[in-house]
């Protein structure tokens, strides 16, 4: 008797859509996809309808793919349906799994969004301060508008979610080796992420040295030496805290790891990570037994926007998420 | 009055859709598309390191990441007062130029094209991919999917990653080229240079061999008189890279023609409290609402805009294609919103001859890719996105750090004139009341051209789009519902 085949879903809430592109950078390697499963819903591909899926028995999906997080009530219900839908739910992709650099708007809260970008930004001719809202009389009728959230949440912040694919966009070979594990059905515990266990330093083929480092050089003040660790000649790379899967691919360019892998499994608060990774090796040129405050200060202050850099794919899935809210 | 609401993915955040309103006689009063989302990148970028914009601002959209890693790149340049050395401009350029190849791939065989090469009478559930492998054959799908991998290809060589490439720093980018990768991409410029003539080939045989097809694009319904903008070199050819924006009249002939960093003095934004996506509009016009011809300040971009506001394309291919398109659509400039798609393949040719001439330059492996950048301050980067214009301004405080950011993107550029091609659309069919099938598909065929990308938020008309017209009486009941 023929087996009957999975039954698979895509869906995007907040995101780019570099994951959607992800998907099809597997090539030819969907048609396996498509041999071994149905997909029952994938707006960017399909005509099957929202309601559709609402009218779908609870855990009618087998897998379903979610990538983007969650900023307006419209994607929190559509997370909240496709949870209730699907047998599995994997948060596909950096924004869904731990918010990503669209997350680094938890800076700042609606206001100051609204304010920036129909207000002050500096093509705009509002001379009557108009900025969008959620319901708009026009002479036809009433206009209506989703909700648009001070914070921008994972898709674990919103729902329980059963797996991770990182990455931004999540590796090829890392979708391929997920799509592999579902068809023979060895997916591992629930909960797990997708991707290997160890760090992005772990497949960069740089040389190390255990260098300790004094000055701190951005990438655009320094060209670095081939081969050699970024980290220690002073290029800021979260490589080390940062999981692997990617094949440590911006540092074929000579450019550091910002991060997207997420956190390591030891170390889930990824910028936390980071920071102590690299306290243990910046210090003074001549080493000293006690660093004065002035000392730890004028090391610190080499480094621009820390949040922005230890959290620039991390902000809303750590412990700080966002900044303080005025009530 | 008739309320009409077109939900593009039947999602009510589905980052697009439209409502449309019947007078009492039935006849179409208006029509509104509703772009329901937000980032807010223009906020949050403030306070980052500068030099990591281009790799922030590529998440505004995974489609066109290659547009804003090099606007970025290049307001970066600016802002730091250097000029990149001559072969980092070529590899950037090469790289920019793998991207229009897999992006204009991915909107003619998945996206927009399967109206015309599936036909637009075609059932919906036969026009996507799948109905496109069916009536052009394996070998074509074998071909489309190996030369959208191969512009990919092209971009991770040079960019470390394709989505979300990561090289470009202000004054050049990270890494040279060695003879290893051109001439892997040597060869993959080549093939896609005889793909893109058989994707024209295509082109010719199914749709401008079908005279019906040839009538929709001149056709009045999809005919709208609006300026067109786009970047042209010293020569007034297209060119997406890099020169200075030209801007031609409805009715042909040059408006305006200014270099990136003047852009604030041509384009402004309306804004409007029915949508989160702004107006862009000419200055020197102003904003007159959402109408057409030489009054009103609306403006198009994208491939055929490119095209219109240029004199021609720099390479022999490509311009013979071009001559070829203006003599057959009746003179410049064409009007009609279906011949964006004929546009972007002659953009497809000409994308692949140039990274062939490029990727021969023997420049191309020089290892001097980079300049020492100068002190910090503020600049405007401007590319030609695969959709359209592309504006990225910043101002840096003295350690570097982003003060101030100013974005103007590709598709906002053509919201203006979308918004008026979906209201022509229904007007166009709509009568006494009466919606069919007819509407889906038109308005569909009306966005669809543009390869809208909004927010660039990629969503709303990327593939097929299931669509749902439900339509209200008076008092706001539902009375009939068309879908598919």
């Amino acid at each position: 008797m023929a087996k009957e085949k999975l039954k698979l879903a895509f869906y995007w809430a907040a995101s780019c859509g570099g994951c959607e592109i992800a998907v099809l950078d597997i090539n030819e390697k969907i048609l396996d996809v498509v041999n071994i499963a149905d997909i029952v819903f994938w707006p960017v591909a399909m005509d099957i309808k929202y309601k559709d899926v609402e009218n779908m028995p609870d855990n009618y999906i087998d897998i379903c793919f979610f990538n983007g997080s969650v900023r307006s009530e419209e994607q929190e219900h559509m997370a909240k349906l496709l949870r209730k839908k699907s047998k599995t739910l994997v948060a596909f992709g950096s924004c869904a799994q731990e918010g990503c650099i669209p997350g680094l708007a938890n800076l700042h809260d609606r206001q100051e969004i609204f304010n920036k970008v129909y207000l002050q930004s500096k093509s705009i001719s509002n001379p009557k301060g108009v900025v969008p809202q959620t319901k708009t009389e026009v002479k036809e009728g009433v206009l209506k508008l989703p909700e648009f959230y001070d914070t921008v949440k994972t898709l674990d912040q919103t729902v329980k979610v059963d797996y991770y694919l990182p990455g931004c966009p999540p590796p090829v070979k890392l979708i391929i080796n997920a799509v592999d594990a579902i068809a023979k059905n060895e997916l591992p515990a629930r909960g797990s992420v997708l991707a290997p266990l160890k760090s992005v330093c772990d497949e960069c083929p740089r040389k190390k040295g255990n260098k300790k480092i004094s000055k701190i050089y951005r990438v655009h003040e320094k060209v670095p030496e081939p081969e050699k660790c970024l980290l220690e000649q002073g290029i800021i790379c979260i490589g080390p805290a940062t999981r692997s899967g990617c094949g440590a691919q911006c540092l074929t360019v000579d450019m550091p790891c910002t991060g997207c892998g997420g956190p390591c499994p030891n170390s889930p608060e990824q910028g936390a990570a980071m920071m102590s990774a690299l306290a243990s090796i910046l210090g003074l040129e001549e080493e000293q037994e006690h660093y004065t405050d002035e000392d730890v200060e004028r090391l610190m202050s080499q480094i621009k926007d820390p949040v922005g850099t230890f959290y620039m794919y991390s902000l809303p899935s750590s412990l700080l998420r966002r900044k303080v809210m005025k009530q | 009055m008739k309320e009409i609401i077109i939900d593009p993915i039947t999602r009510l955040e589905g980052h697009g859709n439209v409502s449309i309103f019947l007078n009492d006689a039935g006849e179409v009063e208006n029509a509104y598309l509703k772009i329901p989302e937000l980032r807010g990148f223009e906020k949050f970028c403030v306070g980052r390191r500068a030099e990591l914009m281009p790799i922030l601002t590529t998440r505004i959209c995974g489609v066109c990441p290659v547009a804003h890693h090099f606007a970025a790149t290049k307001a970066l340049d600016a802002a730091f007062n250097v000029e990149p050395p001559s072969a980092a401009k070529k590899l950037r350029e090469l790289m920019y130029a793998g991207y229009i190849i897999y992006d204009h791939t991915l909107h003619f065989y998945y996206l927009g094209g399967p109206d015309f090469i599936v036909g637009p009478d075609a059932p919906p559930e036969k026009r996507n991919i799948l109905g496109v492998i069916e009536k052009a054959g394996m070998d074509v799908a074998k071909e489309v999917i190996k030369h959208r991998a191969y512009g990919q290809k092209i971009t991770e060589i040079l960019g470390g990653k394709a989505t979300h490439p990561v090289c470009g720093l202000p004054g050049g980018i990270s890494k040279p080229l060695s003879e290893e990768n051109r001439q892997e991409i040597e060869k993959m410029a080549a093939s896609s240079l005889e793909f893109a003539k058989l994707t024209l080939n295509l082109f010719h045989s199914i749709v401008l061999g079908n005279s019906k097809y040839v009538d929709m694009i001149k056709s009045d319904a999809y005919t709208m008189k609006t300026y067109y903008m786009g970047l042209v070199d010293k020569d007034n050819k297209v060119n997406f890279y890099d020169g200075k924006i030209r801007v031609v009249y409805p009715s042909g002939g040059e408006f305006l023609k200014f270099e990136a960093k003047d852009y604030l003095a041509y384009v402004g934004e309306h804004v409007e409290e029915w949508t989160y996506a702004k107006f862009p509009f000419l200055r020197k016009i102003g904003w007159k609402g959402l109408v057409d011809g030489s009054d009103s300040g609306v403006y198009r971009v994208g491939p055929l805009a490119r095209l219109n506001a240029s004199d021609g394309m720099a390479t022999p291919l490509a311009q013979a294609e071009y001559e070829q398109m203006y003599k057959t659509l009746g003179g410049k400039p064409v009007h009609g919103t279906l011949a964006f798609h004929w546009a972007r393949l002659i953009e497809l040719l000409y994308a692949t001859e140039r990274a062939l001439e490029l990727i021969k330059d023997p420049e191309i492996t020089s290892t001097n890719v980079r300049n020492k950048p100068g002190e910090p301050g503020e600049g405007v980067g401007v590319v030609e996105a695969a959709r359209g214009t592309l504006f990225h301004h910043y101002v840096l405080d003295k350690d570097a750090i982003i003060e101030d950011v100013n974005l103007i993107v590709a598709t906002t550029n053509n919201y203006p004139a979308i918004c008026m091609s979906i209201r022509d659309a229904a007007k166009g069919v709509i009568h006494g009341g009466k919606v069919d099938q007819g509407l889906l598909n038109m308005v569909e065929m009306a966005f669809r051209a543009y390869d809208p990308c909004f927010g660039c938020a990629t969503h709303f008309a990327v593939g097929q789009m299931p669509l749902a017209v439900n339509i209200y009486n008076r008092e706001k009941q539902l009375i009939k519902t068309v879908q598919r």
